[in-house]
C-alpha cells in the first residue's frame, strides 16, 4: 500500500509554546488510522498544518505525493483533502442542501456569466450538482433536511452534515476531528459504524481524532498518541492499549504504579 | 394576503409576466393621472426610488451576500456618475456615447471595487468597515479638489490645471440616451426620438436596469458564486477548507457590487443632468444601508420592495406631503431621526429584516425538478 500523507519532522509552536513537536507520521491509503492523546497535545493543530491553515515551522508533509508546503486550505480541499470541525462550523443560514452544494464548489465551473446567463452546460451541472448533493444527504442519513436552515439541525445531524459537506469536496483523505464529540452511546456506535463504512464504500483514507476509546479501538488500523506534541507511541489498538508510555500519559505515573502493583 | 399569493401561484407563467409587464408600463400612466389632480412630484420620485433599489441590490451583493460591511458603497455611485461625467461632458471634448459610456463606467466602478478590496480582504467586520468609510468620503472630496489638476516633471508641464469635474459646481449637461438612430429606419422626423427631462422615458430606462440587476441578482443567490459568498459570510474559514478561494470571491462581490452602482450612477447623472460631489456623500451609503438591513438582508426581492417602500416614504412622504400637511415642522431635519429609529426598532424587533430569506430560494428550479421524482 502506498502512503497517502507523509509528515517528516513537522514542527508547529506558538510563541514559546511547541503545540507539535518534530512529528513523524505516515498514513497509508484506505486505513482508518486515529489520533489520540490528553487535551491541548496538539492533535488538532496537526489537523491545521495538514490542511494547510498553520504553516508548519519546521518538516514538511507530502499528500498524494504533492508537498503541500504554501498551499492554502482551498487549494489543499481541491487536491483531495476533506475534514470536520472539533466544535462544528456549519454555514448557518443556509440551508443543508446549499452546505452540501458549497462542498462540492471547486469541482463545479459556473461564475459570474455562468451564474446569469445559465447557459445549458451551467444548467446541466447544477442539475447534476444538485442530484450529486441529494444523494450524499441520503447516505448520511438526512434525506428530508434539504431545505432546513443548517442551524436548525439537531446536533448528531449537525455533524453528519459537516460530514455530507466535506463529502462534498470529494476527498481521498478525510479528516475528522472528534467524529462523535457530544453524542450519546447510541450515537456514537451509529457514527463509528458510520465511519468504517464511509472507507469501505468509498475507498477513503480516514484520520480521526477521538477521545473515545471504544470508538478508537474498535475502528482504527493504527493509533498514534501524542503528549505534549510529540509522538509518544504509534501502533495497532492492541499495542497501544499495553503501552505503558500511554498509560502513563493518560493516567499519570501513579496510576501506572498502581496497575504495576496489581499483577 | 396568503390567499392572493396563493391564487396568484395558481396562474399560468405567461399570464403571470403579462400581468406584471402590464403593471410596469401602466404606472407611468397611472402616476401621471394623480400628478394632475396634486401638486406632488411622484413619477421622478418613484424613479429616485428604483435607483436606490438598483443601488440597494448592488450593496446587496456584497452586505447581505458575502456579508463584508461596506460604509463607503455611494462612492462607487459617485465612479459611475463621474466617469459618465468624464466620458460625456462637453468641456472635456469627449462626448462619448450613452450607450458605450455605461459600459465603460460599470467596467470602471468594478475596477474601484477590486482596488478598495484588495488592500482591505485581510480585514475584517469593524476594520473593513473603517476603511470603506474612508474611501467613501474620499471619493466626493477628491471629485471636488480635480477641478484644477497640474502635473508638472521638472520644467515639462504634463498638465496645467487641467478640469477634470468641475470641482464643487459640478458637470452639466451631460450625456442623454441617443435614438436618432431609429429615427432614421423608422422614417420619423429628426428628433423624435430626442430624450428629454420627461420622467417617463427615465422610468422605463430605470425599470430595465432595475429589471436587469434584479434577473442577476436572483440568479446570483442560486448559482456556486452567491453560495460561495454566503459561506463567506457565515465562515470564511470554513469556507475555505471547503474550497472556496476568500480572497476570488470576496474581490468579485466587490466588483460586481461596485459595477451594479456604477450603472446606477450613470443613469442618475444622465437623467438629471448634472452631478455635484454633494450628493454621494455618507449619508448616501447609509441610506442603502438602511434599505438592505430593514428589508432583509440576502433577499432579493425583500431588497426591491424594502428599497421602494422605504425610497417613496423618503421622496414623497417625508420631502412632499408632510412639509405641506405641518408647515410649521422642519420635517426635513427630522429625516434622519425617523431612519435612525427605524433602524434600531428593527434591530430590536425583527433583525432579520422585513423579508428574511426563504430556503427554497437558493437553488434553480430546474435542478429541483430534475428531483421531482422523490
Ligand atoms: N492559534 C493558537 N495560538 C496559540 N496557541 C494555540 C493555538 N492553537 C492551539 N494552541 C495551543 O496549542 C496546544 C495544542 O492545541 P490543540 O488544539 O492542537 O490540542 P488538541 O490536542 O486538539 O486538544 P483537545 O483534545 O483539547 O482538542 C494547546 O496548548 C493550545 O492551547
Ligand atoms: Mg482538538
Amino acid at each position: 500500500m502506498a502512503a497517502l500523507l507523509e509528515a517528516r519532522g513537522v514542527s508547529k509552536s506558538f510563541g514559546g509554546l511547541i503545540a507539535v513537536d518534530t512529528l513523524d507520521f505516515v498514513l497509508e491509503e484506505q486505513a482508518i488510522a486515529s489520533i489520540i492523546g490528553p487535551n491541548g497535545a496538539g492533535k488538532t493543530t496537526f489537523f491545521n498544518v495538514v490542511t494547510g491553515f498553520y504553516k508548519p515551522s519546521t518538516g514538511n508533509v507530502l499528500f498524494d505525493k504533492h508537498d503541500i508546503g504554501g498551499r492554502k486550505p482551498n487549494q489543499l480541499t481541491r487536491l483531495g483533502i476533506g475534514r470536520t470541525f472539533q466544535t462544528i462550523r456549519l454555514f448557518n443560514n443556509m440551508t443543508v442542501l446549499e452546505n452540501v452544494l458549497v462542498g462540492m464548489h471547486h469541482r463545479l465551473h459556473a461564475s459570474f456569466f455562468g451564474a446569469v446567463f445559465q447557459p445549458p452546460r451551467v444548467r446541466r451541472e447544477e442539475e447534476e450538482a444538485t442530484r450529486e448533493a441529494m444523494g450524499l444527504l441520503d447516505y448520511v442519513g438526512l434525506k428530508g433536511h434539504e431545505w432546513d436552515f443548517a442551524k436548525n439541525l439537531p446536533y448528531g445531524l449537525q455533524r453528519r452534515l459537516e460530514i455530507a459537506r466535506a463529502l462534498g469536496t470529494n476527498p481521498k483523505l478525510l479528516l475528522l476531528d472528534e467524529p462523535t464529540a457530544g453524542m450519546n452511546p447510541n450515537e456514537t456506535q451509529d457514527m463509528t459504524l458510520f465511519i468504517r463504512k464511509l472507507r469501505d464504500d468509498r475507498g477513503l483514507t480516514i484520520l480521526l481524532i477521538e477521545h473515545d476509546m471504544h470508538v478508537v479501538m474498535g475502528i482504527s488500523d493504527t493509533v498514534t498518541v501524542l503528549d505534549y506534541g510529540k509522538k509518544i507511541a504509534e501502533g495497532t489498538p492492541g499495542e497501544i492499549q499495553r503501552d505503558e508510555r500511554v498509560i502513563e500519559a493518560y493516567l499519570g505515573r501513579r496510576a501506572l504504579e498502581m496497575l504495576k502493583h496489581d499483577d | 394576503m396568503n390567499a392572493i399569493a396563493e391564487s396568484w401561484s395558481k396562474l399560468p407563467r405567461m399570464l403571470q409576466v403579462g400581468i406584471v409587464l402590464a403593471l410596469i408600463i401602466a404606472t407611468p400612466y397611472l402616476i401621471g393621472a394623480v400628478e394632475q389632480t396634486s401638486n406632488f412630484a411622484l413619477l421622478s420620485q418613484i424613479n429616485r426610488a428604483l435607483i436606490f433599489v438598483v443601488l440597494a441590490l448592488g450593496l446587496n451583493i456584497v452586505v447581505g451576500f458575502a456579508g463584508l460591511l461596506d460604509l463607503g458603497y455611494a462612492a462607487f455611485f459617485a465612479i459611475g456618475a463621474y466617469t459618465f461625467g468624464v466620458l460625456t461632458w462637453p468641456n472635456l471634448g469627449i462626448q462619448a456615447s450613452f450607450f458605450i459610456a455605461i459600459w465603460i463606467c460599470a467596467v470602471v466602478a468594478a475596477f474601484f471595487g477590486i482596488l478598495v478590496g484588495t488592500p482591505t480582504l485581510r480585514l475584517r467586520g469593524d476594520y473593513l468597515a473603517i476603511v470603506t468609510l474612508a474611501f467613501g468620503e474620499i471619493i466626493p472630496t477628491l471629485v471636488r479638489n480635480l477641478d484644477e489638476i497640474t502635473i508638472r516633471i521638472g520644467d515639462w508641464v504634463i498638465l496645467d490645471k487641467f478640469n477634470l469635474t468641475n470641482g464643487p459646481q459640478g458637470m452639466n449637461p451631460l450625456g442623454r440616451p441617443d435614438f436618432s438612430f431609429f429615427e432614421g429606419i423608422f422614417n420619423m422626423q429628426p428628433g423624435a426620438l430626442a430624450v428629454s427631462f420627461d420622467p417617463k422615458f427615465w422610468y422605463f430606462m430605470i425599470v430595465i436596469t432595475a429589471g436587469f440587476v434584479l434577473f442577476a441578482s436572483r440568479r446570483l443567490d442560486m448559482s456556486r458564486l452567491g453560495r460561495a459568498w454566503k459561506a463567506i459570510r457565515e465562515d470564511e474559514t470554513a469556507a475555505d477548507f471547503m474550497g472556496v478561494d476568500p480572497i476570488r470571491t470576496k474581490l468579485l462581490a466587490f466588483a460586481i457590487g461596485a459595477s451594479f452602482s456604477g450603472l446606477a450612477g450613470v443613469i442618475f447623472a444622465s437623467m438629471i443632468q448634472a452631478i455635484f460631489p454633494e450628493l454621494f456623500r455618507f449619508q448616501v451609503s447609509i441610506f442603502l444601508l438602511i434599505i438592505v438591513i430593514i428589508s432583509g438582508m440576502g433577499n432579493v426581492f425583500g431588497v426591491l420592495i424594502g428599497g421602494l417602500i422605504i425610497s417613496t416614504f423618503d421622496g414623497v412622504l417625508l420631502a412632499q406631503v408632510l412639509p405641506q400637511i405641518l408647515p410649521d415642522v422642519d420635517v426635513q431635519s427630522l429625516r434622519w431621526v425617523f431612519f435612525g429609529a427605524g433602524l434600531i426598532i428593527f434591530m430590536i424587533f425583527r433583525p432579520q429584516g422585513l423579508f428574511p430569506r426563504k430556503a427554497k430560494a437558493a437553488v434553480i428550479p430546474t435542478a429541483l425538478a430534475a428531483e421531482g421524482g422523490d
